[in-house]
């Protein structure tokens, strides 16, 4: 077929798509993804017992703020990566800046405690399940969020991936907080930076093979 | 290099307002850049460079909504066409590393373009033999021969909605089985 007859042929359909449409289906992919993760944490986990005292302690928010901000570099960067040509740009040199500033907090936090208290300061209770569940908790996302990047052009496939994966830990982070009672920062800074870590990287390896479109 | 730009970004916005002429433009003056573009990098696949831009042409279609109004074209366009480049050499030398500078966007490199089409070495009308008749043949008498879509419908018995409907549904179907195809 000559090239001209092609473009006749595509210049017949509607030519009209919908605006704003990298923006609309990441934003649809994390509402599905985040209403999962809450069903499924609110059927099997349960909010925290002390959910009404916990809202008035600023460590809770912190907690929670911590993935939300991680969700929020991450839907930046992937708004653009989305994109043919689209680079993660200024959200990954503020995402490191974050963890950065999240991991002196939580060093300064040990120094200052008294040695013996130091080990439950960032163990904590829950160390390996709070992993666990928040990379469990992000699939949902995870999976939402590949699913409208294949409808979208990204082009840096694995940067792609692993944003998706960041902002899908981020859900899942922010989602198991409700029901976590770990109240210390340097048990934030490691267990739920690790558990955001594990779709981050699950997501950019999954990427080439998943995420490729023709 | 500006004007290039200006002049393909306007077009493809009035395309996305509904201009079919305006879109036959940007396709066709597109097709002419990523035609030099492609040249360039497959001087030892000659053969594959009208594919390649066919292929880029129905994916910038495909793909229209990832163009952002406010953002440049070019840096899109071509950012779409590595991307296609990239595959094709994998699929041709999967063990091979396939070396291609992450910068290379081509923008330095447009002009000259090239507006002579060679004739795809993929038949898509092969492809088009693979559709069922109710869409492969208002295709074949409206785009193909350029008949009305009234002499169509009298020459298929089928009702000028149905070669309407036959016409975009195929069409589709067509840009789907190219686009899956390597």
């Amino acid at each position: 077929m000559k090239t001209d007859a092609l473009i006749a042929m595509l210049a017949q359909g509607p030519l009209v798509v919908p605006r704003r449409a990298v923006g609309h289906r990441l934003l649809a992919a994390i509402a599905i993804g985040a209403a999962l993760a809450a069903l499924v944490m609110l059927a099997t986990l349960h909010l925290r017992a002390d959910l009404a005292a916990a809202l008035h302690v600023p460590m809770f928010w912190l907690k929670l703020a911590v993935p939300l901000v991680v969700a929020a570099l991450a839907i930046a960067a992937l708004r653009r990566l989305a994109r043919p040509g689209g680079r993660a740009g200024s959200a990954v040199a503020l995402g490191a800046t974050f963890l950065a500033l999240l991991a002196a907090c939580a060093v300064a936090d040990v120094v200052i405690a008294p040695a013996a208290e130091r080990a439950a300061l960032v163990l904590g209770k829950t160390a390996l399940p709070c992993v666990f569940i928040v990379a469990a908790l992000s699939l949902p996302t995870l999976v939402a969020a590949f699913v409208a990047l294949r409808s979208l052009a990204p082009t840096r496939l694995a940067a792609a991936g692993a944003a998706a994966g960041a902002l899908a830990g981020g859900v899942g982070a922010a989602v198991y907080a409700w029901h976590c009672n770990e109240m210390t920062l340097p048990f934030v800074a490691v267990w739920y930076v690790l558990g955001m870590a594990i779709p981050a990287i699950l997501g950019a390896v999954l990427a080439r093979r998943w995420l490729h479109w023709s | 290099m500006e004007d290039v730009e200006e002049a393909l970004r306007a077009a493809l916005l009035l395309a996305l307002a509904g201009d079919k002429a305006a879109y036959v433009a940007f396709l066709t003056r597109s097709g002419a850049h990523l035609r030099a573009y492609f040249r360039r990098r497959l001087v030892t696949f000659p053969n594959d460079v009208e594919d390649l831009v066919q292929e880029t042409l129905l994916a910038v279609h495909n793909r229209r909504h990832t163009f952002e109004p406010a953002a440049r074209l070019l840096p899109w366009l071509y950012a779409i066409a590595r991307y296609k480049l990239v595959d094709l050499l994998r699929a041709q030398s999967p063990r091979q590393a396939v070396e291609i500078p992450l910068d290379d966007d081509g923008i330095g490199e447009l002009i000259p373009a090239d507006a002579s089409p060679a004739e795809s070495q993929r038949d898509l009308a092969k492809l088009l033999d693979t559709l069922p008749d109710r869409y492969r043949l208002p295709i074949v008498l409206v785009k193909l021969e350029g008949r009305s879509v009234a002499e169509a419908a009298r020459a298929t018995g089928m009702s000028e909605p149905a070669v309407k409907v036959g016409i975009h549904r195929g069409l589709k179907k067509l840009a789907l089985l190219a686009s899956t195809r390597r």
